[in-house]
């Protein structure tokens, strides 16, 4: 955490430019472009710089954005009420498409809509996020009118079916890339389970194929699955800054990519801050739901210290 | 199985819980129904709600003449009034200013408005923290009186002919606001009501106004990052109008539909090729002038604007007083821009560095330059920057041979009579009529000035002026009476009306 910190310090300074910048503008002279610099600290030395962000940080203080002058954690609060339910939205719908289709691809995987599953979701992986984003909203917002193309309600989830419709299509936007690659390794575990002696001998005992299948293969095929779940889950929280663009969503992503061409540091820092944190925890989780499901892990992690 | 089933449902009822945590922590519903407000599509969205501390043109366009008023008003068709003064009077060596203010004005938070809070907001601009761009033109202020509520005396160091104008820029906010970038605490027709960072500002009309009373309820600015959503809201219904349409291709959809009515204004917008007038080969005179008559400004506006836009001769548009046609003086004739190149001393041409922002136009722009110079022998490398860098490395380091650039303002020729200016074009002359303008005793005079600082610079080709921009105004045809000028990103919303669909 503290390495990932230092390289995101000195990766922002790299870029060209100043954060005094978006302060001033065409018409400032000398004096007023001093006192910018001295406002934001961007005069003093890196090294003082990077002290005093680390002791901010510490106090868990994030600082105020130096251009609008908020708080960066009140500011990163209210837009994660966009971005979070985008994220677990899409991540639910995602799930929800992926497990039948790739168990279904894998089951099915002599029969014709197998194969049509698997060459779909290989076209949804090459595709670009934005480009489904741009297509969604031609046919489902121009051309049908059924959703909003873009925007959040000005009342935020104080409107929630509002809201909720603002969210259709950018939910389905990532749910549809995320399936795509989901069912890529739901298929390849379903498969792996299919060819396993422990199925087999289920069979043997008596148990129907259907039978089989759900008690014991679903189980054991979740197992891998689920350490790509917690990786898929970290990677929409990076894609939503992309949709979020796409759509005019208040959320982290338009907060990210606003405060890295204004160089505002404080804000860059704490999103990047912020979203470092909740990856490592869904790891965390993923890892910690791993162990739930398969006991094996369990006896492996108690075995070892004892 | 049960346990992954479950694992879904868990994240399922945590959104819930976020949702239900969400609509707490955003607090009460306001009152006002916002969504029967005009909306208004822009890509601009204010950093923060002050005009003095780098909140960008957004805020200009959303709150300029709706939240907040000044002593003075630029209209949309350029002309000057008296705001929040109802008369005043020039003592005869110009050098005193007294302002008698409306009766009657208070501010949104009920205050009624007095001649100190004028003081204090001149002051607000011209004070050592201000970041405002118009801190230099407020420069021959020397002092401020109030001798009663009702009267401020502003005293000049030097004439000023422009003050009403520079005044128009100068918000009056009441003198015991706090957290001015975050609230308001103006005199407009409009008070502020919500701001949602990211996505809207709604303002909402202010009963207590003491001019003419709005036309609607209230408007949502709406925002937008990108082109292609904001053309899109416009399509489907979710904004009324569109501030500033920024490229072409997408004016087709709206141009021949009968729902929607495309308006074109005047702009004050101009896209500029800029040589650091200071280094060799641009300190040439010539050689400058052989650049102006390379380029075939007319393709490159229909190839980026169609049938819009307008080609200009110097940096003057045709809104300033003081505009001149001056496209002849070097008008496209690449021969004679091979001859002047010639007896400038490079027969072979030569290749300079081109920095160029990396937002529309600038990269297509810069692309046709290279190939346009490239028939007289000179090489043009394009070398792409964000305009944060450009700040840096142009406008306060001065370490370019040549950029391009878009400027915004109104009556911005007065950056040719700095010589620190990032072009860094110094004709004393030039410097000289643009003092004495200022200094003018009336407008006709100041006119005058101008004009010849103007033919003087097309005569130097001080930079390449391109093209000017059209102004843009798309809104839905059962809108109407939104100004379609938008003068230093201005936006009027009082007028704007909306009959049934």
């Amino acid at each position: 955490m503290l390495i990932a910190i230092a390289v995101l310090f000195v990766l922002l300074r790299l870029l060209p430019g100043d954060p005094a910048n978006a302060l001033v503008s065409v018409g400032a002279d000398a004096a007023q472009i001093e006192a910018a610099r001295r406002q934001v600290g961007s005069d003093l030395p890196l090294a003082e710089q990077f002290v005093r962000f680390v002791a901010a940080l510490a106090r868990f203080d994030l600082g105020a954005s130096f251009v609008s002058g908020v708080p960066v954690i009140e500011e990163i609060g209210r837009r994660l009420t966009v971005t979070l339910p985008l994220t677990l939205l899409a991540f639910v719908s995602a799930i929800a498409l992926a497990l039948p289709l790739g168990i279904l691809a894998a089951v099915k995987r002599r029969r014709w809509y197998g194969g049509l599953i698997s060459i779909a979701s290989q076209l949804g992986i090459a595709v670009p996020v934005f480009w489904i984003g741009i297509l969604l909203v031609t046919l489902f917002a121009v051309q049908l009118r059924l959703v909003p193309s873009s925007g959040f309600p000005a009342r935020g989830w104080l409107d929630p079916l509002a809201a909720l419709r603002q969210l259709a299509l950018p939910v389905l936007t990532i749910a549809l890339v995320m399936a795509a690659s989901l069912i890529r390794y739901v298929r390849s575990a379903s498969l792996d389970v299919i060819g396993s002696d422990y199925l087999r001998t289920a069979r043997a005992l008596g148990s129907g194929y259907r039978e089989a299948l759900v008690r014991h293969g679903i189980r054991n095929g979740a197992v891998p699955v689920i350490s790509i779940l917690g990786i898929e889950l970290a990677s929409t929280l990076l894609g939503a800054v992309v949709v979020e663009r796409v759509f005019a969503l208040p959320g982290l992503g338009s907060m990210l990519l606003i405060g890295i061409e204004q160089r505002d540091y404080p804000n860059v820092q704490g999103v990047l801050f912020i979203s470092t944190l909740i990856v490592l925890l869904v790891g965390f989780a993923a890892d910690i739901a791993q162990r739930l499901v398969d006991p094996r892990l369990r006896d492996h992690a108690i075995g070892g210290r004892t | 199985m049960f346990a992954f089933v479950g694992g879904a449902r868990r994240s399922l009822s945590a959104s819930l819980m976020l949702a239900a945590a969400t609509l707490a922590l955003i607090g009460a519903a306001p009152a006002w129904a916002s969504e029967a407000a005009v909306a208004i599509g822009s890509l601009y969205e204010p950093q923060n709600l002050d005009n003095t501390a780098g909140a960008g043109q957004g805020i200009n366009e959303a709150f300029n003449g709706n939240v907040y008023e000044a002593l003075f008003r630029l209209n949309d068709d350029g002309s000057v009034s008296p705001s929040l003064v109802k008369d005043y009077k020039v003592s005869d060596d110009g050098l005193t200013y007294t302002f008698t203010l409306q009766p009657g004005v208070a501010f949104h938070s009920g205050k009624p408005l007095t001649a100190a809070d004028v003081k204090w907001s001149i002051e607000h601009v011209t004070s050592a923290d201000s970041k405002s761009s118009r801190k230099n033109s407020l420069k021959p202020i020397a002092a401020i009186e109030t001798p009663d509520d009702a009267t401020v005396v502003v005293k000049l160091s030097s004439r000023s002919i422009s003050l009403p104008y520079n005044l128009s820029y100068v918000w009056v906010i009441n003198d015991q606001a706090t957290d001015l970038q975050s609230h308001e605490d103006g005199t407009g027709p409009y008070a502020l009501d919500s701001w949602q960072r990211g996505s809207a500002l709604a303002l909402k009309r202010f009963d207590k106004y003491w001019g003419a009373k709005p036309e609607n309820d209230g408007v949502v600015y709406k925002y937008f990052s990108e082109a292609t959503a904001l053309n899109n809201a416009l399509l489907t219904g979710a904004v009324d109008v569109i501030t500033s349409v920024q490229s072409p291709d997408s004016l087709a959809q709206f141009k021949d539909n009968a729902d929607f009515t495309v308006a074109e204004g005047k702009s004050t917008t101009k896209l500029i090729l800029a040589y650091n007038d200071r280094v060799a080969p641009f300190d040439n005179i010539k050689v400058r002038k052989a650049l102006a008559r390379a380029v075939d400004k007319a393709k490159l506006l229909s190839a980026v604007w169609g049938d819009y836009g307008t080609l200009i001769g110097s940096f003057v548009p045709p809104t300033d007083p003081w505009y001149v046609d001056l496209t002849k003086v070097d008008g496209y004739d690449p021969a004679s821009a091979k001859a002047l190149l010639k007896e400038a001393g490079y027969p072979d041409g030569f290749s300079f560095t081109l920095d160029t922002p990396n937002y529309d136009p600038h990269p297509l722009a810069a692309q046709f330059l290279q190939s346009e110079l490239a028939k007289v022998g000179v090489k043009v490398k394009i070398n792409v920057i964000t305009p944060n860098e450009w700040y840096t490395k142009i406008y306060k380091a001065h370490d370019f041979q040549a950029t391009l650039q878009e400027h915004v303002n109104h009556r911005d020729i007065v950056f040719y009579g700095n010589p620190d200016f990032y072009w860094g074009y110094n004709n004393p002359k030039v410097v000289d009529l643009i003092k004495q303008s200022e200094a003018a005793a009336s407008v006709d005079e100041q006119t005058a000035k101008l004009k010849e600082a103007n033919i003087q610079i097309a005569e130097d080709a001080a930079s390449n002026w391109l093209y000017l921009y059209p102004q843009i105004v798309v809104s839905k045809a059962s809108v109407s009476g939104y100004p379609v000028n938008g003068l230093n990103s201005q936006f009027f919303a009082f007028g704007i009306k909306k009959s049934a669909d």
